[in-house]
């Protein structure tokens, strides 16, 4: 390090402030309207609750938190597990993962589909997945629904070409929710994979091959490990909206409180428990913080950053 | 050189193709399917003559009739395509100065804590801004008494932000410094280099932005959903609450027209972005 690097001249400390300055009125806005309302929350599910909805401000109260995993019997004071929140928070998890799991299932083959036409031709097709990713989550979770109903377009071919014989009951199921998020955020998992493989360099494919490796073995020791940063990305990037998913479940799993995103909302809404709607968000952003946590380490281990 | 003779004798020897795994075209293919068919039923249907969303009578344009005559869609969609205006044209021009003051620059303390700042909208899940937004915006309803349209434009604005970054920043990154040195060498002020130099270079990162801060806001459901004020509904927010009841085709021909608007957004966008520096 010369001396003259660690020097800031006047000039330079100019070219920061004016660097502040600029950048004032989106930090403010992320600010007013983002991150300073999620402490407001932090202090809400520490407050006493209040009779209609909101809180009894300033009078503190471990209510909210203890109720996130607890439950106290009304008669006789006996703390029992809240059976009912760790039902949803373990559904959560488990469907964001099936999701994810499938996702990247539908989503390798693709996208290696993608990566391995003409370079012309990639964009046409990168085109067609961007397409359902811009368009309205909620218009998409609708066409699925439309797909799966009783008197939908699947059960109606299923019943015409005799197969069976009563509709297969597929909406309302935690199948439904599933392979509605699998849908909506199939392109999340594309994206990043493709910019992964588009990298990857065939030489090392070809000399596999070379070396008498079969498809498979091909697949599993060079491709695999070669776009893994992209495998990851891409399974965060579903993961994550998935786990906080809130249309989709609301949608194709009926009236049912089906995952963390309704039972948050049941809070605000006719449960009129802020303290515990506040802490159930807490939680749920906890657990996002540990999956964004394990993709930083990935992604700084394996040296390349995401596409 | 060796290899790729090696590779194409083998090539033309047995149909060897390295590319090639065996059942990913198929699965490929099926994930287009899978993609593409509920987008393309529910289209259909909008064009139905009958009254089913299922059960199709013949050609007609009458539910998109039907949805331009209804004044509550008619209400809804201006206030969505008000809100979109309002929170893209904020979100790109802080996104715009945000993005000037974040690239091509040698690293200075607080460069990730602003990168960190801009793109947190796009960690925490959207239930938890809107829950967080609900009870921020309900006190301020409390104290002041103001139920605008003003809380949706607010929260729109800053979440749109990370979206209109993106491209914006993306473009940056490409540009050198020379052209905007060179103009202050001939003694341009900031600004007119600004106008003159950067913008012109720039303006297709700024379109991108703006596109998909619209796209962005004219799709968001949820938090709109969980802050609007009675009677604020959006286009969105008025199909969720539609959808619970049961439906005619007319849901259908209002996501025609949406799904019309995003391919739409999404042709200029690539097209824009072609277009190299």
């Amino acid at each position: 390090m010369s001396s003259a690097q660690d020097v800031i001249t006047s000039e330079e400390r100019r070219d920061i402030r004016n660097r502040w300055l600029l950048s004032a009125p989106a930090l403010f806005l992320i600010a007013i309207a983002a991150i300073g309302p999620l402490f407001v929350v932090l202090l809400y599910s520490v407050m006493l609750k209040g009779d209609y909805g909101d809180v009894k401000f300033w009078n503190f109260s471990r209510d909210g938190w203890f109720e996130v995993f607890f439950q106290k019997d009304i008669f006789d004071d006996t703390v029992t597990w809240a059976d009912a929140h760790i039902v949803v928070l373990w559904r959560s998890i488990r469907l964001a993962s099936y999701t994810t799991l499938l996702a990247l299932v539908l989503g390798f083959p693709t996208a290696y589909f993608i990566a391995t036409r003409d370079e012309h031709r990639r964009d046409v097709w990168l085109f067609l997945i961007t397409i359902p990713f811009w368009t309205n989550l909620l218009i998409r979770t609708f066409a699925i629904q439309e797909l799966i109903r009783n008197e939908g377009l699947v059960n109606s071919v299923l019943l015409g070409l005799g197969v069976i014989s009563t509709p297969i009951q597929m909406m309302y199921t935690d199948f439904a929710v599933m392979l509605g998020m699998a849908y909506v955020f199939l392109p999340l998992m594309v994206l990043p994979l493709y910019s992964s493989m588009e990298k990857m360099d065939f030489r090392l494919v070809e000399a596999g091959y070379d070396l008498y490796a079969g498809r498979f073995q091909v697949l599993r020791k060079i491709i695999i490990p070669l776009v893994k940063p992209g495998i990851i990305a891409g399974s965060i990037l579903v993961f994550i909206p998935a786990l906080g998913s809130y249309v989709t479940p609301r949608m194709l799993g009926g009236g049912k409180i089906l995952m963390l995103g309704n039972l948050i909302d049941l809070q605000f809404d006719q449960g009129r428990n802020w303290p515990l709607g506040a802490a159930l968000s807490i939680t749920l952003m906890a657990i996002v913080m540990v999956a964004l946590l394990f993709y930083v380490r990935n992604a700084s281990k394996s040296g390349a950053g995401h596409g | 050189m060796y290899a790729m003779l090696q590779s194409r004798v083998r090539a033309m020897d047995k149909g060897f193709s390295i590319r090639r795994m065996p059942g990913f075209t198929f699965i490929a293919v099926a994930c287009f399917l899978f993609l593409y068919l509920p987008i393309i039923t529910l289209s259909i249907f909008a064009f139905n003559a009958g009254e089913s969303i299922a059960l199709w009578k013949g050609f007609s344009m009458r539910w998109f009739v039907a949805a331009w005559a209804n004044t509550d869609v008619r209400e809804a969609a201006t206030r969505s395509f008000q809100v979109a205006f309002v929170a893209a044209t904020c979100a790109t021009i802080a996104a715009t100065m945000a993005a000037i003051a974040t690239t091509r620059t040698a690293p200075y303390r607080g460069l990730t804590f602003k990168f960190a700042f801009i793109n947190q909208p796009l960690m925490v899940p959207e239930i938890v801004t809107a829950v967080a937004l609900l009870i921020v915006f309900s006190r301020i309803k409390v104290w002041t008494g103001y139920s605008g349209i003003g809380y949706l434009f607010l929260a729109h604005s800053a979440f749109c932000i990370p979206f209109a970054y993106m491209p914006i920043r993306a473009r940056l990154e490409n540009m050198d410094l020379t052209l905007e040195k060179a103009a202050a060498d001939l003694y341009a002020p900031p600004w007119a280099a600004f106008r003159y130099v950067t913008f012109p270079l720039l303006w297709p990162g700024i379109l991108s932005g703006f596109m998909l801060a619209f796209v962005i806001s004219l799709d968001d459901v949820v938090i709109t959903n969980l802050i609007k004020s009675g009677g604020q509904e959006t286009l969105p927010t008025y199909m969720l609450g539609q959808i619970k009841r049961g439906v005619t085709p007319e849901i259908n021909a209002i996501s025609v027209v949406f799904l019309l608007l995003s391919i739409l957004v999404v042709t200029v966008f690539f097209f824009v972005n072609k277009k190299k520096v």
